[in-house]
């Protein structure tokens, strides 16, 4: 069972919640552009990755906003929540080393 | 069959004398050779099913089959048993009576007992709609040759008297699906009767032996890197349920699989109460009682990507809710125990089955919460493909390429399990 943390409302249970997948997939700007494989790519290939992985949440029964989550999908622990729009934990990690 | 002793009445009164003390062991426990000629990567009930229809039918014997595990470990002993082929579209019903009829004779084929009981599968339908489109479902069924039939409400009493079929019942009876030939088998004698058959026809099967990377020259398979060492083959078949976009990635290949957990559980054992297998999509119960007299239940998946063979609880108390409206001669049954099994699910709740972009790599995988009744057949099918190095008929129409032509097989609601 997670507990997870709703930028707007706190911790909830997992049954307040559904998981939107793969968080940080950009809709192509121009889809008519693109070929059969490639919106292929964009429309269902996931990493589904082992491990340290991005998604992205909706607080269903709560206030209905989207949020990003980092979550262990081994252990299930969840490391950071971030709003959208906000760039996943490693990358503002990376980009406050580089700041220092 | 060289060198493995027949199991029949004789072996077994035979060894009685004994006090069943001289058996031999099933199968051979080799160390891996340096090469192969196919490599079967997974030891469950398809990658055995693989390596047994590769010998049998295609005569190619140099075979490993590398398990990161122990044999059936993963989903091939988790799943609740069922095997059925009432599938709504022309290819999935193809694929799936395939499988059924080969276990039907698969018992005498591999001389296991496989314990398959042919008991019926009945769908139920609570709502005006659910009895339409579980009609129109029979019916197609039924144009594809499979046995499958509407039953009405004192139809489905009269086969399940313990099932609350009152009017004013949560989630009233109002029919259901039947397919008669459908029913249960016992998961640990297939992995263990195709183990046994495979090594008698010389395939290697290789315990504890973990894939760690996929060798390639250029744009073709070379071999796999493992645990216990470098094996290299021209051919190469991922049949990993559960881990196939982990083993995928090894070789840079992207899937449209999301991995997910899926539970059962069982009750303590009782006395025969259900002599059928009752699911219920709707509300999402599916029900049956094992030969030792547990009722063995299945749950849905989580609703997000996990690796931890393990589910949430709120999970098993919706089933169970559900569960115990439709059979409130279950409440005061303890559950035993549940588990977990880790389902990769692709976007139509189709398998994919066939050939990668990497040559001499093959794909058997994404067969979400419904690949136990497809396991002879999903065998069947993928050792052409690896043999002839093209798909079998059975198996073209769930290449990899529909997700990028589009030509999908929406399955979601055949599994009977939502996801």
């Amino acid at each position: 069972m997670l507990l997870i943390s709703c930028p707007w409302c706190g911790a909830r249970d997992e049954t307040e919640f559904s998981c939107g997948g793969e968080a940080h997939i950009a809709r192509p700007a121009d889809p008519n552009a693109l070929s059969d494989a490639e919106w292929a790519d964009y429309l269902f290939m996931r990493k589904n990755t082992r491990g340290p992985y991005l998604e992205r949440w909706v607080h269903t029964a709560g206030c209905r906003r989207w949020f990003n989550v980092a979550r262990d999908t081994v252990t299930n622990e969840i490391t950071a929540v971030y709003k959208m729009g906000a760039k996943p934990p490693r990358a503002r990690a990376k980009a406050s080393r580089r700041k220092r | 069959m060289k060198g493995m002793t027949r199991y029949s009445i004789f072996s077994l009164v035979r060894n009685a004398i004994g006090y069943h003390e001289g058996w031999p062991r099933a199968w051979r426990s080799p160390e891996p050779r340096e090469t192969y000629d196919v490599i079967v990567i997974g030891g469950g009930g398809h990658g055995l099913a693989t390596a047994y229809y590769l010998a049998k039918e295609h005569g190619i014997t140099n075979v490993a089959v590398l398990e990161k595990s122990w044999l059936g470990g993963g989903n091939t002993g988790r799943n609740t048993t069922i095997v059925r082929s009432n599938y709504l579209w022309d290819e999935s019903a193809a694929l799936y009576e395939k499988s059924l009829q080969l276990f039907e004779g698969m018992t005498p084929d591999i001389n296991f007992n496989i314990m398959l009981s042919q008991r019926g599968v009945i769908n139920l339908a609570h709502n005006l709609h659910d009895l339409r489109e579980l009609t129109r479902r029979v019916g197609a069924i039924r144009l594809n040759g499979i046995d499958s039939e509407v039953l009405n409400t004192q139809q489905v009493k009269a086969m399940v008297p313990i099932l609350n079929c009152q009017p004013d019942a949560r989630y009233p009876v109002l029919g259901a699906s039947l397919q008669r030939r459908a029913g249960v088998a016992r998961h640990d004698a297939i992995a263990w009767g195709l183990a046994r058959a495979a090594d008698a026809r010389g395939v290697d099967i290789i315990q504890n032996c973990e894939v760690t990377g996929i060798l390639r020259d250029g744009g073709r398979v070379t071999g796999v890197e493992t645990t216990r060492g470098t094996i290299r083959a021209p051919k190469v078949g991922i049949v990993v349920a559960g881990h196939t976009s982990v083993l995928a990635a090894m070789a840079g290949i992207r899937l449209p699989i999301q991995s997910h957990p899926l539970q059962a559980m069982v009750s303590e054992p009782v006395k025969p109460v259900i002599d059928t297998v009752v699911m219920s999509g709707a509300v999402h119960v599916y029900v049956s009682q094992s030969d030792r007299g547990e009722l063995l239940l299945g749950a849905g998946i989580d609703g997000f990507n996990s690796y931890a063979p393990r589910g949430s609880l709120p999970v098993i108390e919706q089933q169970m809710a559900a569960c115990l409206e439709l059979f409130p001669i279950f409440s005061r049954l303890r559950v035993m125990r549940t588990w977990g099994g880790i389902v990769d699910v692709c976007p139509d709740a189709s398998p994919i089955i066939g050939k990668t972009p990497v040559e001499g790599l093959y794909i058997n995988g994404g067969w979400g919460t419904g690949g136990f009744k497809a396991t002879p057949g999903s065998g069947w099918v993928f050792a052409h493909t690896m043999a002839q190095d093209r798909p079998h008929p059975l198996n073209e129409p769930f290449a990899l390429e529909r997700f990028t032509t589009g030509a999908l097989i929406d399955e979601h609601g055949a599994a009977a399990v939502a996801h």
